[in-house]
């Protein structure tokens, strides 16, 4: 079962692994786009905190919705809405208590929600590409019946592996689609840090 | 590289705070920046807003014959939805109120969510994209706005200030957006505060053409040459894409970087370009309008003019940024 205190600490971890890569966050989205990306989800995440920390949201719904409001009320640019409704969505469909199946559930949610906001689809160069793995891994392990953890681990590669697929291709969406072939051989900024996010839900998974 | 700022993280603040003091026509709360006396009952009210870093657009054309208000972001990021929603309530005096959307993804999302989300305001939008480097396709994110934001925000705040109804307003601003085409070029990148150092490196040798407004690399690089070489490159990617003929408004715009004098430079060629090609340079602008921090470098917006668009230009107009005829 994943508790509230599970999401609370995701934020934390996301806010910690955001920090410790903000630089190059920000150098992948200087190569294609406007060397922001790291700063602003850096922002957002500390407001998140904040947020989170005064309004002690008691379910894992709760505390997905607060953080996605807060990522749209704050962060602006694109990852701000993306983000923000990414987590809005999730928290909305996800109800307690919270099992993997009902996390993957929301979690698919949540990316359709991105996918429909930011009219992106797999290929196009965008978070989507780790998203959507990474929402198929947790679909897959509920299917195998395998542990929380060992389900959150597989996203969270899925989600690194797409956001690397995301180098070859062609931005399609985005500032980085201005540059044309030239986005060709960076990996997208917001496919790297979605896949920072997996990697600190693993993390924090226990 | 040496800035002018306190801290990186409140340079917008600061800049803000610095806007107020300078100009008592202007009102800044809860980063918006409105006009002084309030909204006017039954004046279509004219939001714009996007990232900071691009002065004086848009909080420098907020004020008699432009903008009711402006949402500056943080630099080079799309303002959030709080400030729209707010803005758009300020400067509603019962007429319905216009936003002026750049078309980058940020923007459009963010003024998308103020718009479903303000009650009680009748609210029409349109969508600035006139810069010809970009190709306008499915496998892109669309063209980008840029220097006809100034055009659309001019001619169609003069609309509005003559009592016109929003959907008036909005027609107009869309028409004003589709008779206008961009082509910029960078001599160098700029450096947002947060970063310390250059978005983009550039040799001393080499212009990136057809870039943005937030230092993102543009379509090709290719080696300095000449300002009537460049001029012709930029005028050339516009006249193909719409064929100047008849009265233009021209404005040569500066980075943010590059002196006026080197703007004459270009300007010069600009007209002789319009001339060869058998049209007017009709109206004119040279100076820095729509910036990216300190890059240098240029953009040229052409505006195919009719008698009426005109006469919205030559309308009377009193801002910080822009200010004739009153």
């Amino acid at each position: 079962m994943m508790e509230a205190e599970l999401f609370v600490a995701w934020f934390e971890e996301a806010a910690r692994q955001v920090r410790d890569n903000r630089d190059r966050l920000t150098r992948l989205d200087a190569a294609i786009g406007d060397a922001d990306h790291g700063t602003n989800i850096d922002r957002g995440l500390t407001e998140v905190l904040k947020e989170l920390a005064e309004s002690a949201p008691r379910s894992p719904g709760e505390v997905l919705t607060t953080a996605g409001a807060t990522l749209i009320r704050r962060v602006g640019g694109a990852s701000g809405p993306l983000y923000g409704s990414l987590f809005r969505q999730m928290g909305k469909t996800l109800e307690s208590p919270v099992t993997l199946a009902r996390f993957a559930g929301a979690f698919e949610e949540g990316v359709v929600a991105v996918e429909r906001l930011g009219k992106a689809t797999m290929g196009d160069k965008t978070m989507v590409d780790a998203l959507i793995p990474a929402s198929r891994a947790l679909a897959l392990a509920v299917r195998d019946g395998v542990d929380v953890r060992r389900a959150l681990d597989q996203a969270a590669r899925a989600a690194a592996e797409g956001a690397k697929t995301t180098i070859p291709l062609q931005a399609r969406k985005g500032r980085a689609s201005y540059l044309g072939e030239r986005s060709i051989g960076h990996e997208d900024p917001g496919a790297a840090s979605a896949a920072l996010f997996m990697a600190a839900l693993a993390a924090v998974a226990t | 590289m040496k800035k002018l700022i306190n801290t990186a993280d409140s340079v917008v603040e600061d800049a803000l705070n610095g806007m107020a003091a300078a100009h008592p026509s202007l009102r800044v709360r809860d980063r918006v920046v409105y006009r002084a006396e309030g909204p006017r009952p039954g004046k279509v009210g004219l939001v714009s807003g996007g990232g900071s870093g691009h002065e004086p657009l848009h909080a420098g054309f907020v004020g008699h014959g432009m903008l009711d208000a402006a949402c500056p972001g943080e630099v080079f990021t799309s303002p959030v939805p709080d400030q729209i929603i707010e803005a758009t309530k300020g400067v509603d005096g019962g007429a319905g109120v216009l936003h002026i959307v750049k078309n980058y993804t940020g923007d459009v999302l963010n003024f998308e969510m103020a718009a479903e989300l303000v009650e009680g305001v009748e609210v029409a939008s349109v969508l600035v994209d006139d810069d010809v480097a970009v190709q306008d396709s499915l496998y892109t994110a669309g063209r980008r706005g840029t220097g006809a934001t100034l055009f659309v925000e001019k001619m169609a705040g003069a609309l509005a200030e003559e009592g016109a109804p929003l959907a008036r307003v909005a027609a107009v601003a869309a028409e004003v957006d589709e008779r206008s085409r961009s082509f910029g070029i960078a001599l160098s990148s700029c450096t947002t505060p947060a970063a310390g150092k250059p978005t983009f490196d550039l040799p001393e040798t080499d212009v990136e053409l057809g870039i943005g407004i937030h230092g993102e690399p543009g379509r090709a690089r290719v080696p300095m040459v000449s300002a009537r070489e460049l001029a012709g490159v930029a005028m050339e990617a516009i006249h193909g894409d719409l064929p100047l003929t008849g009265d233009l408004l021209v404005m040569v715009n500066g980075m943010g970087g590059t002196p006026l004098m080197e703007l004459y430079v270009v300007f010069a060629e600009v007209a002789a370009f319009v001339k060869g090609k058998g049209a007017r340079v009709s109206r004119s602008l040279v100076g820095n309008y729509v910036t990216s921090l300190e890059m240098q470098g240029f953009s040229v917006t052409v505006c195919r003019l009719d008698d009426a668009l005109t006469r919205w230009w030559d309308a009377p107009v009193e801002t910080p940024g822009l200010r004739w005829g009153r």
